[in-house]
Parts: structure tokens; sequence; C-alpha cells
């Protein structure tokens, strides 16, 4: 009996114990890691998605609520008028998600710009898609929907030797219509505030 | 006491060089070793899990009652790797994104349970502290070599950020060089390692 207690109690203390310092630490970290988030993750793809624009798409956000997910949107200002908005997506890649940063002119709906922000795919294979511009800047202009590469019908040329990053990434960017499309009204109704 | 600290430490950096000597913790071996940026940061994440983790074991070795000291360990090692994941996200992010869920896996790396269990229990503080860094150093040199050699043949270049200290090599065999891309890819992990592992053990053998 005397055993038993002793190890219910060793156990929780050092489980408290660790509770404690863990929350924190995340107390101490929490406004670091978000900063982090924003300047490495998405932070670079913004300002090539959106570059021109007149703001700085990183402070000015606001997120909108998608079913059980909510959606951080990045404004982009061009002639005085917030006509872009940036969010990200996920595609299924060969080494898991890959993110990808899009941006969309509201005017026209079409593409800005897309760039890939988290990914983990092959090194000087599927991380061209984020290393190398090319692929993502074929994107640019095309009027949103559905994308496919060639393999599959469609008309995106995939980055060679890596085509399932590719499909990842054209899968990120049809998810991001399809989002936008059913968000479009909130987004509008929101950017009036800018 | 047989051996002495110094001894306990440097144990660590050849005699019983992890992965290749203990053959224990071969996931991440297997896993993040694509690149020296990868393969050095996730030791030093080790590193510093099992340097606290083997002191903290050996100061609470009369308090955890042994019936249930696999589970304190367990707390002991998760809260560290807590600790270290949340300080990589705060103050080196890119690494730990290329690292990504390989940090939290360290919980379950066979090493710092091994060294815990084998070592720190049994063991002093000072000598348990010795012991962690050596492993672990040791295991930061190993997963650092097999990066270096799959990184060098996978993409015939050498290039990344180890804690601030940049390095970018490219073109080591010239531009004829077509580079052997399955070294970057799962079954280059397992060829690395094997053969660093026959090396280790020719050279071992005298």
């Amino acid at each position: 009996m005397k055993d038993m207690i002793k190890m219910v109690v060793v156990l929780t203390v050092l489980s408290a114990v660790s509770g404690w310092m863990l929350a924190g630490l995340n107390g101490y970290t929490k406004d670091r890691i978000k900063l982090q988030e924003l300047t490495f993750v998405k932070g670079p793809a913004l300002k090539t998605i959106l570059s021109g624009a007149e703001n700085d798409p990183i402070s000015d956000n606001f997120d909108i609520e998608d079913g059980e997910t909510i959606k951080t949107i990045f404004v982009g200002k061009f002639d005085g008028k917030p006509s872009a908005v940036a969010f990200e997506s996920y595609g299924k890649g060969f080494g898991g998600d890959v993110g990808v940063m899009i941006s969309i002119d509201t005017n026209n709906d079409t593409i800005i710009g897309a760039g890939v922000t988290t990914h983990a795919e092959t090194p000087g294979m599927g991380a061209k898609a984020k290393d190398d511009p090319t692929f993502v800047n074929s994107l640019k202009g095309l009027p949103i929907g559905e994308l496919k590469v060639t393999q599959d019908g469609g008309k995106i040329n995939a980055i060679s030797g890596a085509t399932i990053t590719s499909r990842a990434v054209c899968g990120a960017v049809t998810d991001a219509s399809s989002t936008y499309n059913r968000l479009k009204s909130q987004i509008n109704e929101k950017l009036k505030n800018y | 006491m047989a051996k002495s600290i110094a001894q306990e430490f440097t144990k660590g950096l050849w005699a019983e060089i992890p992965p290749f000597r203990l053959v224990l913790g071969l996931c991440p071996t297997l896993a993040v070793t694509k690149t020296v940026q990868d393969g050095i940061g996730m030791g030093i994440a080790t590193t510093f899990v099992l340097l606290c983790s083997n002191i903290l074991v050996s100061a609470l070795k009369k308090v955890i009652p042994s019936k249930v000291r696999i589970a304190g360990y367990i707390i002991i090692i998760a809260t560290f790797v807590t600790v270290i994941e949340m300080m990589m996200k705060a103050y080196t992010y890119e690494l730990f994104q290329s690292l990504g869920i390989f940090i939290p896996l360290i919980v379950v790396n066979c090493i710092v349970l091994g060294r815990a269990e084998a070592f720190a229990s049994k063991n002093g503080v000072v000598a348990s502290a010795a012991d962690g860094l050596g492993i672990g150093l040791g295991f930061t040199m190993s997963l650092g070599a097999l990066g270096a050699v799959r990184e060098i043949l996978g993409t015939g270049a050498l290039k990344g950020d180890v804690f601030g200290f940049v390095y970018n090599i490219p073109g080591i065999f010239g531009d004829a060089f077509q580079p052997f891309g399955f070294m970057v890819e799962a079954p280059g992990a397992f060829m690395g390692l094997g053969l660093m592992l026959c090396m280790l053990n020719l050279i071992g053998k005298k």
C-alpha cells in the first residue's frame, strides 16, 4: 500500500512539475513562435506573390471561419485599393502535405502568384517547387479553378522528376480556388475595412 | 567507479559511438540524414535531451520507485523534448521545419531511454552528465558524417546553415557529375548506414 501511494505521488508530482514548466515556457516562446512562422513560412512567400503591394500584407490580415478551420487571409493593396487576397492551402505531396500560399486578384478572379511555404519533399527534386520559381511562375495569371498537370490531362507542365509534388501544388491551388469561391462574399465584406 | 568522468565522456565518441556501436536510435539516423545540416541539428537536439534527462534521471534515481521508473523516465524525456521543440520553433525555425516530426519523435529514441535505464539510473549525476554529453556528441558526429556522405553523393554539393555557421560548397565533383538521386532517398539511408557500419567494424577489428 505504502509503495503504491509513493508511486502515485512521485508520478503526479513529476507530471505536475513538468506541466508547469512547459506551460511557462510556452507562454514565454508563444509570441516568438508566431512571429517566426510569419517570417519564415508565410512571409517570404507573401512578399513574392504580392510583390508591388503598397501595404505590408503580413500585418494586414484577418481570419475567416471556414467550417471547422480558420483561414487567415492576407490583404494586398494595389493602386490604393485592397484588390488582392492571399491565403495558404495544402496539397498531398511525396513526403507529406505541401503548403502553397496563393494570391488572387479579386477584380477578375485570376491567380497573381503562388509560392510553396511548407513541404517535406526530396531535396533537389520535389523541393524544386520551392527553390526554383519556374514552376510556380507558370501558374501566374491563370483563372482560378481546377488545375491539373499534363500527366493528368491538364495544362500545367510538371517539374521533371517531381510529378507528385507538382500535382500537390496544383491540388492546393484547386483547393484554394474552391475555398475562395466559398468565402468570396465574406472576403469582400472584410476587404471594405482596408 | 571503475571509469573516470573523462572516460565516460570519451567512450561515446568512439568506443560506444551511437548509432554504429550501440546500434540504437536507427530511426532518426535513417530519416533525417538527408543533409549535414539536418543530421547535426537532430544530433544537437538529441544531445540536449540526453544530457538533461540523464542528469535528472540520475538525480531522482532514489526518489522514483523502480516499478514505475520507465513511466517516470518517459515523463522526464518528453518534457525535455517539448522544451527543445519549442526552443527550436522559436529560435531556429528553418531547422525545425526540415526536421519536422522527428523532433517530437526523440521521445521514443532508444538511445535516450537506453542511457537513462542502462547508465543514469545506476550512476552519479556527474558521470551521467558526461555519459549523456559524450553519447550525444557521438550521435551528432555520426549523423553529420552520414548526412555528409548522402548529401555529397546525392546532390553533388554541400549547403546549409548549422546554428549560424553557413557553408556552401557547390559542384564538388565538377559540372559533369550526375548526382546519385537515390542517396537522398530512403534506400540511400540504408546503404549509407550499412557501408559506414561495415567500415567502422573493419577499422575496429584491427
